[in-house]
């Protein structure tokens, strides 16, 4: 019997053998199977599988109008669901030349940032968990309870709100939620430090953090790893910075930048950003322009025939919409360049050589959302 | 010294009396020890489902959340309503699996718990066996219990088993040496390695008092050592949820899974309970000098009064980390261990022995 066991645990020479990592494990955070050839605890390469969740959701906008699209990239990457929305939002408004009004950018620019908050902290609840210290996931979550509170009140909807619409909003904001955002700001600057005292500062954690999973800056733009991850590697590509959406050509913020490419350093990025986006939201809360919630728009949106393209800055990177239109409601072929895609294709390169226990670090320190990979 | 109004000795000296009337002294030696089985076993499974209780409680406490509360008074039954549930369950047998070792692994692991148990002076008079070696029984059949989880690991045949079982095999063979040395240099303060007799030494003070900083120190040691040896957190490398789901008792279900549960709270009952009474005194109440009418008041507490709420601070400590560090990696935790504990407690040992020599204890 145990010879049997043996042969099936021990596969190969060399003393390697393969470990599937998924699609059902606590910390990939989704459906992706990781199929990670170790050595004893050693990590050799691994190769990820993905496609457990695709939905085909580009082939599907070939057969929706727009308006309807806009529900479908909520699925794509969930945790910010808004920020997807604008996205095919923009592109619309692009080509069919709408001047949106500036009460809209402001508001879709406060709701970018409440989203990047709340995806933030549920990343900081989770990676925490990935690194064993489990009382993180409920501190993160607390206060993620305010945000998504403040959504439901104002679009009926906690997670996937699908409030943005082409040319505007679906209706206008709450009267609520200048008080209650305002409210939450002061709250969560109190509570930010209390991540730091429990997570930050801890030697375990900079012990599993610091000098683990280090990537390049050329390995990052070689790879194409954007957001919070390719910032923690010194590649400034903050897409509000360099193509200004929105209202963020009104507002004063930094682009977060850490150049030594750690899994430290990606925490960091993150924990930074969040101070910067309650910055973001201080600033514009208080100045919403009067005005209406959308533009005129027709009836039924056609976009002219051509080709358009639209990037933004979602909570994980650079998401990309191009859209080639032959002129009617719905589009031709619409294309998502999503950011999670390339940012788990650069784990194989940085996750080499390193412990199981830093593989999850990693992973984590990645954030990554598996739907958004599948699409 | 302690008054008697609480010694057990008399309530056990009683029944023992009044069985001697009934039958022959063979009869008596055997239901005696019925007797203490049944009474062990008793404790045991109420010890185990409370101390699950009071983890949910406590790590409620420290996540800001409520805890159980639905079933019974606070959910006070919550842990009895999840045992109905994994007595119930389907035992799930594992495709080539060696099932002679899949089915022994989980009570080899309770059974060293439940040995280790014995030796414990629990209270004034109740000890089931007072061994001259007692420090020394209950590290070895504490130790046994790794036995235990590399036969869990290895005849599971599952590779995240395996690689829980390998963890935890380097873990708690690495960290029996700083819990026997942080034990051995309270040894050398107490002379003795019988447990009741280290808990008459601290009759006049607590050794953890007595002994000054080296004490402290072994303390310490003894805590981080003990909480990476029953593999509680931080140091949970062998059941890691987030790298290997359940680690070695990944594929058991149902009662197997709960005797490791079991298994698992009841270690941290008696490494607990060894550090209360090596370390804090045991069930000595709290003696302070010369103040005769503080000491008498300590003195009308019950011994086992004094024996839980020492052994339970403990346990609540260890709790404390496991929900609040994060995980160690398995090289971090081996340079722990032999890099800084090991070289620490030897050096300590070696301070102590020259205190004791020098008779600069209390």
């Amino acid at each position: 019997m145990s010879e049997e066991i043996i042969k099936d645990v021990i596969i190969g020479e060399n003393e390697e053998y393969i470990v599937n990592m998924g699609p059902q494990h606590p910390s990939t955070h989704g459906v992706l199977r990781l199929e990670v050839c170790l050595k004893g605890e050693t990590v050799k390469y691994l190769i990820p599988h993905i496609g457990y969740i695709h939905r085909g959701i580009e082939k599907m906008t070939e057969a929706l109008t727009y308006p309807q699209i806009i529900h479908l990239t909520d699925r794509m990457d969930y945790l910010s669901a808004h920020i997807n929305n604008e996205a095919v939002c923009l592109v619309v408004e692009d080509a069919m030349q709408i001047e949106v009004p500036e009460r809209v950018k402001y508001i879709r620019t406060i709701l970018d940032e409440l989203n990047r908050l709340a995806s933030h902290q549920l990343w900081w609840s989770a990676f925490g968990m990935d690194l064993g210290a489990l009382t993180t996931f409920f501190y993160g979550l607390r206060d993620r309870e305010y945000i998504l509170d403040i959504f439901e009140e104002s679009f009926g909807s906690r997670l996937l709100h699908s409030f943005v619409m082409p040319g505007g909003l679906m209706h206008d904001i709450h009267p609520n939620f200048q008080k209650r955002t305002k409210e939450f700001i002061t709250y969560f600057r109190k509570k930010l430090p209390e991540y730091d005292q429990l997570l930050t500062g801890n030697v375990i954690f900079h012990n599993r953090s610091k000098g683990i999973g280090y990537m390049s800056k050329e390995t990052a733009i070689g790879y194409g790893v954007t957001g919070p991850s390719g910032r923690g590697s010194g590649f400034s590509c903050d897409i509000r910075k360099i193509a200004p959406y929105g209202a963020y050509d009104k507002v004063q913020f930094n682009e977060i930048l850490e150049t030594e490419g750690d899994t430290f350093a990606r925490y960091q990025v993150r924990m930074r950003e969040m101070w910067e986006s309650l910055n973001i939201i201080e600033q514009l809360i208080d100045n919403i322009p009067e005005g209406d919630y959308t533009a005129k728009m027709k009836p039924i949106i056609k976009l002219p025939a051509g080709e358009y393209f639209r990037r933004v800055e979602t909570a994980r990177g650079e998401l990309a919409v191009y859209v080639v239109s032959d002129g009617n409601k719905s589009p031709y072929r619409m294309r998502f360049r999503t950011p999670n895609f390339s940012n788990l294709f650069v784990m194989n390169e940085i996750a080499k050589g390193c412990k199981i226990a830093d593989l999850i670090a990693i992973s984590g320190s990645l954030d990554l959302v598996i739907p958004d990979i599948d699409r | 010294m302690t008054s008697n109004i609480y010694d057990f000795s008399t309530l056990t000296g009683q029944i023992h009396t009044w069985l001697s009337g009934l039958m022959s002294p063979g009869w008596v030696t055997f239901t005696e020890f019925v007797l203490v089985g049944l009474v062990f076993l008793l404790a045991y499974a109420l010890l185990g489902l409370f101390l699950v209780y009071a983890e949910r409680k406590v790590c409620a406490f420290m996540q800001n959340r409520v805890g159980p509360n639905r079933v019974g008074k606070w959910g006070i039954i919550q842990t009895i309503a999840d045992l109905i549930k994994l007595l119930l369950k389907e035992l799930i047998p594992i495709r080539k699996s060696d099932p002679f070792l899949f089915n022994l692994a989980p009570f080899i692991v309770i059974i060293c718990s439940f040995l280790a148990m014995a030796a414990i002076p629990y209270a004034k008079g109740l000890q089931a066996i007072d061994f001259n070696i007692g420090v020394f029984y209950v590290m070895a059949v504490s130790s046994l219990s790794v036995v235990g989880i590399l036969l869990a690991g290895w005849s599971s045949n599952s590779k995240y088993s395996l690689i829980g079982a390998m963890r935890s095999g380097a873990q708690i063979v690495s960290y029996e040496l700083s819990v026997g040395l942080s034990l051995l240099s309270i040894i050398v303060f107490a002379g003795t390695m019988q447990l009741s007799g280290i808990v008459e030494s601290q009759a006049n003070g607590w050794w953890i008092f007595k002994g000054h900083i080296p004490a402290v120190i072994s303390f310490i040691i003894f805590l981080i050592a003990s909480t990476a040896e029953i593999n509680r957190g931080p140091f949970d490398l062998a059941e890691a949820e987030s790298e290997l789901t359940a680690g070695f008792h990944t594929e058991y279900s149902g009662i197997k899974f709960a005797f490791f549960f079991l298994a698992e709270y009841m270690n941290m009952f008696i490494v607990s309970a060894i550090a209360a009474t090596v370390f804090l005194g045991g069930w000595m109440p709290l003696h302070i000098g010369n103040w005769e009418g503080f000491n008498q008041i300590m003195d009308y507490i019950p011994s086992i009064i004094w024996f839980i709420g020492k052994t339970f601070f403990v346990i609540w400590v260890i709790m404390w980390f496991k929900w609040t560090f994060p995980r160690l990696r398995i090289d971090q935790l081996l340079t722990l261990e032999w890099k800084y504990l090991l070289p620490i407690s030897l050096f300590n040992i070696i301070l102590i022995a020259f205190i004791v020599l020098m008779g600069w204890h209390f």
